[in-house]
């Protein structure tokens, strides 16, 4: 990077270790910080998405539906969720290419299964075998991101399920009243009333889903702490021109401040916003802020 | 093979007790239920050891958060901070780089870079933490006339403390603690993904699942086993901590209705 980190080995000092931390490599471990950024930014949206589909339709009518959404919520926090990524990422990954493999080629007559092994016709490898790497990368992302959104919108289905119910129960007797049918008490009554309670419960998986995505490791996606363990390993003369012993724990050490500022502004976010809210509300913290400021 | 050779032979394999080499080919239902099963008591040998530890450290931290002086304090909001605030899957890694850069200084550390103990440190501090949020939140809601009531009746000290901040704080913090509990369970699978290594193959529930889907490439059998292991974990919890609720009720003239409250996700990790 710098004019003088032609020769490594005669630096020492801060000099070298400026010339260190802008490597190729360590360029790609300050990227994948921006994997993880983009990470939430997709999961955050969609897991609220599935969260509200799930809420909806546990709170439906329809049995088998409310069977259902009451199922999903229940199974996926049943479980830890690390088994749900291990399983998913396998799973979804042979559906999709099962899909294809009926629809691409209908005319093949082995078996998938064959022994341990999972055939598919080559025409219904996900991603095709002969495409760049950058199309692996986007397709192994997209189904963690897919994984994350499934497992946290279960979360988040419990947190406005338990909102849903939270909205007064004469708002929507006033509007049944009014002769609203129940799509448009649910649409125009409960949906917007059910935001101040499900506020603290969604901060709260907010900080979870940060908390969550160095599991995107585990996914196979060269994350953080893919890198950090990469980088910080022992190097020897032979292979590099930045020699040093075992430095896994300080690069961990690293994240691991990485996180707590990244939790801790969110804290501070989550609250003001928090205020905000409840801001006139009649609830006992916006009754505390009315006395505060009398 | 039967299925009665097969628990004998891996029922405790995860201890490494019984045969050495792991099933490699033609693999059964039988030999799938029982090694994942037999990992399990790896989930709720660590689960029960730092809950069991953490509820004292974690009673400890909630006082001293409490507490008026800034030297108490300060080190338990802290502590509080720092493991509530990073992943447990990052504190393991940072834990075991730690302790094997501490093993070359110190060799009575060794212990501390196996699962079995390095891990459960960890697991115990992290517990610890958010137990002590819990158990903080609690003691802030203990109800004023209560301590007012205890000075009247002359307590003071330790013995205020014991009979009558205490048993209302777990009272109080009970509900939540449960719902650690079962995150603390479900948070066990990570230790050896996180760098702890699994000496001669004994890991834990998640491990043997994944050897299985790896080996497999069928995700759909030994997924869904541990699943069932966990469900059956969490219902067996929810039901002994259910009974020790009963007990710090015990007092009330009717157990105090809860409707069926949403658990709340906020302490997983």
């Amino acid at each position: 990077m710098f004019q003088y980190c032609t020769d490594p080995s005669t630096l020492d000092g801060l000099a070298w270790l400026s010339c260190y931390l802008t490597t190729a490599k360590h360029a790609a471990f300050y990227v994948s910080f921006g994997t993880v950024l983009l990470l939430l930014a997709v999961t955050a949206p969609a897991a609220l998405g599935m969260g509200f589909l799930g809420a909806s339709a546990a709170r439906s009518r329809i049995l088998p539906l409310s069977i259902f959404g009451k199922g999903y919520i229940a199974i996926v926090r049943g479980v830890p969720d690390i088994a749900f990524f291990l399983f998913f990422v396998i799973a979804l990954d042979q559906g999709i290419e099962y899909l294809r493999h009926i629809t691409l080629c209908p005319d093949w007559d082995q078996p998938i299964r064959q022994g341990n092994d999972f055939l598919v016709c080559p025409a219904a490898k996900a991603p095709l075998g002969t495409s760049p790497q950058w199309v692996h990368e986007v397709y192994g992302f997209s189904i963690a991101v897919f994984t994350f959104a499934l497992v946290f919108g279960a979360f988040a289905a419990n947190v406005l399920y338990g909102a849903m119910r939270a909205v007064p129960r004469a708002q929507l007797e006033t509007a049944e009243a009014y002769g609203m049918n129940t799509r448009q008490i649910f649409w125009r009554i409960l949906v917007p009333q059910m935001w101040v309670y499900a506020l603290p419960g969604l901060s709260n998986l907010w900080m979870v889903l940060i908390k969550a995505t160095p599991l995107l490791f585990l996914l196979g996606v060269e994350d953080i702490v893919y890198w950090a363990r990469e980088l910080g390993g022992t190097k020897t003369p032979q292979f590099t021109e930045y020699p040093h012993g075992d430095w896994r724990m300080w690069y961990f050490l690293f994240l691991l401040v990485f996180y707590l500022a990244f939790t801790r502004i969110s804290e501070i976010v989550l609250d003001r916003l928090m205020q905000r809210l409840t801001l006139g509300q009649a609830t006992m913290g916006g009754e505390a802020q009315r006395k505060a400021a009398a | 093979m039967s299925c009665w050779e097969t628990l004998a032979d891996y029922g405790l394999r995860s201890l490494g007790i019984g045969e050495r080499l792991l099933p490699r080919t033609n693999f059964t239902l039988c030999q799938q239920f029982v090694l994942i099963g037999s990992g399990m008591i790896w989930n709720v040998y660590f689960g029960v050891l730092a809950l069991f530890s953490g509820f004292f450290l974690a009673t400890g931290l909630a006082l001293s958060k409490a507490a008026k002086n800034p030297f108490l304090r300060k080190p338990a909001e802290w502590f509080i901070f720092v493991f509530r605030g990073s992943p447990l899957f990052i504190q393991f890694f940072f834990a075991y780089f730690l302790f094997l850069s501490l093993k070359q200084v110190y060799p009575i550390l060794t212990p501390l870079t196996s699962a079995t103990l390095g891990a459960l440190v960890v697991l115990f501090l992290n517990t610890a933490a958010y137990s002590a949020e819990i158990f903080y939140g609690a003691l802030q809601s203990v109800p004023k006339g209560d301590i007012e009531a205890a000075d009247a009746y002359g307590f003071s000290g330790w013995p205020r403390f014991r009979q009558i901040i205490w048993p209302t704080m777990l009272r109080l913090a009970w509900p939540a603690y449960t719902n650690e509990a079962i995150f603390l369970f479900h948070a066990t699978t990570l230790v050896f993904f996180s760098g702890f290594p699994a000496a001669k193959q004994k890991g834990d529930a998640l491990y043997y699942a994944n050897y299985f889907a790896d080996k497999t490439f069928n995700p759909f059998i030994p997924y869904p086993i541990l699943a069932g292991y966990f469900i059956l974990l969490t219902l067996l919890l929810i039901g002994l901590f259910g009974l020790i609720n009963k007990r710090l009720n015990r007092h009330l003239p009717t157990a105090p209705k809860r409707g069926k409250r949403p658990l709340v996700p906020g302490f997983l990790r």
